[in-house]
């Protein structure tokens, strides 16, 4: 199949019902005798934005970590893209990575290389590029992510909470993934950089053709950027679906979540948003 | 569909013809970050001709990705450069996106970035290196100061001196460090004894093996590796310590909650060091001495009450002080500076090696410079 036919954003949209690219079933995963997922199961589908949500040690970040291959599940079975993630010898294993990218909290930049160099991580590990090929490209993700140019020859000790999230997501971003996994990308930002963090993602998204896979505690995040949402409880996923699924679901936790003081609130600020927008 | 990239890659191209006044430039192949090195080349032979037009078809790229949209794009700007009004003819909507997207911002492409000539960052780095000698040394001062305050302070409220931290870091410091102390200095006593047993054998001279081990050992060996043991071992554990605990804000907690750090963090390890590492400094010359007697038993045959006889007949208890008084300096030096390189962390995961390193190599470095320093001082006054 060529790249950039099945990347194509313009119809990427009209098929989020369709191809499933990550189908995780019957997951279990246990530390010792505590039970975090039992029998769970989850799809991903090409082109969405699919928000995981759970209530602290839900196992929101074991999932994802499971899917990513960093923790070995004690059952069941991960493929993505057609592939069993299980099955993988090493080699293929790196292959299979390279399509993918990852945000961990906090960014997770390699803290003795500048930004610059964090991006280029990724493509000298795969690549053999000139080095002026390598400037430009990191230079390009560093624009793309919305940071200043000159933040490519900073460490990461100088760079604020949202920048380091940013070139976090430049290097996930760094040899153009099909799947961007995000670890709680808004955790920690001020309301004005985590606003401006989802509409990245959405813009990248729509520009790049990327499936997201993203956790996350972020009410507005979870309404303004997901295209469905999977909620954890109960070692499983309770709900999966759009947003007005989660809104109407009667299981106690979710009823909560979603119906919740700060939930109302992002309801009623949206509500107002669009009631202005019809105005003006 | 595989997963597998490598599977659709095809051999890119690059057709370069005049059609008119319009030079057209049609890609083929797979623009892919795989292939970027032919694509670097195929991008460099592109040249304006007698042509003042250029368009550039995408139509028959078969795969393209940032990286072959970033080349083509370079080969773009080469032509607008030089003159030539170039356009695309694009194959897809997903390729318009892409080039669209890098046409936003190629900045970087027609300014390469500025690089500061060798010799002015020779004189920033000097003065850098200069300004943080100067700060740290003065940071060290006020360290220092800090300290004796509180030290005062502890003396004149001795119910405000924490207990339990203090024996907890004299077991670890001394008591779990008998082992390695041990080992070592009754391995050099015998050693000692090995090799000097060989040049006084010359003069009939053997039972002066005793004089050697015994001197050497507690004047001069047994507090200096005492002490270059518990700077790796301990010295290094202080500065990680209390870096880790300024890393995680653990420091900037205990201030909010009226905690002086000093108090909690540097005396209990300043005061276990310098009760300890006298009494392994002597634990150490008594294992010295064990070794040397006993090589000298085995291989010369002195027997052990000749070897003590000997050592009686030697003024040693001056040579045992000189030791000892050695070690509280040692201890205090050791303890400064891991607890002041571990308060100096700042935050990220390499200041933390580095400075956990400089605390070994500091005090390592004062204890011998101290100890040359102690070797003229007591000479002089006769001891």
């Amino acid at each position: 199949m060529i790249k950039a036919e099945h990347r194509d954003p313009a119809i990427l949209h009209e098929t989020v019902d369709g191809e499933i690219v990550i189908s995780v079933r019957g997951l279990s995963t246990r530390f010792g005798n505590h039970v975090v997922h039992d029998n769970l199961d989850i799809d991903v589908r090409r082109g969405e934005i699919l928000g995981i949500v759970g209530g602290s040690g839900t196992g929101k970040s074991v999932l994802l970590h499971s899917i990513i291959g960093l923790r070995k599940p004690n059952a069941g079975t991960i493929t993505i893209s057609g592939i069993d993630q299980t099955s993988l010898s090493t080699a293929q294993m790196k292959e299979a990575r390279r399509e993918w990218g990852v945000l961990f909290q906090e960014g997770a930049l390699f803290s003795s290389l500048t930004v610059t160099q964090n991006i280029q991580v990724p493509l000298r590990e795969y690549y053999d590029l000139s080095a002026r090929l390598m400037d430009e490209i990191a230079a390009y993700k560093i624009a793309i992510v919305g940071l200043e140019p000159h933040a490519g020859s900073k460490y990461p000790s100088e760079l604020s909470g949202g920048m380091k999230r940013r070139a976090g997501l430049a290097r996930a971003l760094a040899l153009d993934p099909e799947l961007l996994f995000l670890d709680e990308p808004t955790a920690g930002l001020d309301p004005i950089g985590a606003a401006a963090f989802d509409e990245l993602i959405l813009r990248l998204r729509d520009i790049l053709g990327l499936t997201v896979v993203l956790v996350t505690h972020d009410l507005d995040t979870l309404f303004t950027t997901c295209d469905r949402i999977a909620a954890l409880a109960e070692h499983k996923v309770i709900v999966s679906g759009t947003i007005s699924d989660m809104l109407a679901s009667k299981h106690p936790w979710v009823h909560s979540y979603f119906h919740g003081p700060r939930s109302r609130a992002v309801q009623m600020s949206r509500g107002r948003d669009k009631s202005d927008g019809v105005s003006s | 569909m595989t997963g597998l990239r490598i599977e659709h890659i095809s051999k890119p191209d690059l057709d370069i013809n005049a059609h008119g006044d319009v030079l057209r430039i049609c890609p083929r192949g797979s623009w892919q970050i795989e292939t970027a090195d032919t694509l670097e080349k195929l991008v460099a032979s592109v040249r304006p001709l007698a042509q003042n037009r250029a368009e550039i078809d995408l139509s028959g790229i078969e795969g393209l990705d940032t990286v072959g949209a970033w080349l083509l794009h370079r080969a773009y700007c080469g032509l607008e450069a030089k003159g030539v009004s170039t356009s695309y003819h694009f194959g897809n909507e997903s390729q318009e996106r892409l080039i669209e997207q890098i046409r936003k911002h190629d900045a970087c492409m027609t300014s390469p970035p500025q690089t500061e000539p060798v010799i002015l960052r020779m004189i920033e780095d000097i003065g850098i290196a200069s300004i943080t000698i100067v700060s740290n040394f003065g940071a060290l001062l006020s360290f220092l100061g800090n300290v004796f305050q509180r030290i005062l302070l502890s003396v004149l409220h001795p119910g405000r001196i924490r207990l339990t931290p203090l024996v907890h870091q004299m077991e670890v410091v001394g008591v779990r460090s008998m082992p390695i102390v041990g080992l070592i200095s009754f391995l050099i006593g015998a050693v000692i004894v090995n090799q000097g047993a060989v040049q006084l054998r010359q003069f009939g001279a053997e039972i002066f093996v005793a004089d050697l081990v015994s001197i050497g050992v507690l004047r001069e060996l047994g507090v200096l590796l005492t002490s270059v043991i518990i700077a790796g071992r301990s010295g290094s554990a202080f500065a990680a310590q209390i870096g880790s605990m300024v890393m995680n804000e653990e420091v900037n907690a205990m201030k909010t909650l009226g905690i002086h750090p000093i108090d909690v963090l540097v005396l209990p390890r300043l005061a276990a060091m310098v009760l300890v590492l006298p009494l392994l400094t002597f634990y150490a010359d008594i294992m010295g001495l064990i070794g040397g007697a006993l090589m000298a038993w085995f291989t010369l045959d002195i027997s052990p009450s000749q070897f003590i006889n000997r050592m009686n007949d030697l003024a040693l208890l001056n040579e045992l002080y000189i030791g000892l008084i050695k070690s509280v300096f040692f201890a205090g030096v050791i303890s400064v500076s891991g607890c002041f390189q571990g308060l100096s962390v700042e935050g990220t995961a390499e200041s933390l090696g580095a400075r956990t390193t400089a605390s070994v190599v500091e005090s390592i470095f004062l204890v011998i410079v101290l100890d040359a320093f102690f070797a003229v001082f007591f000479t002089t006054i006769g001891w």
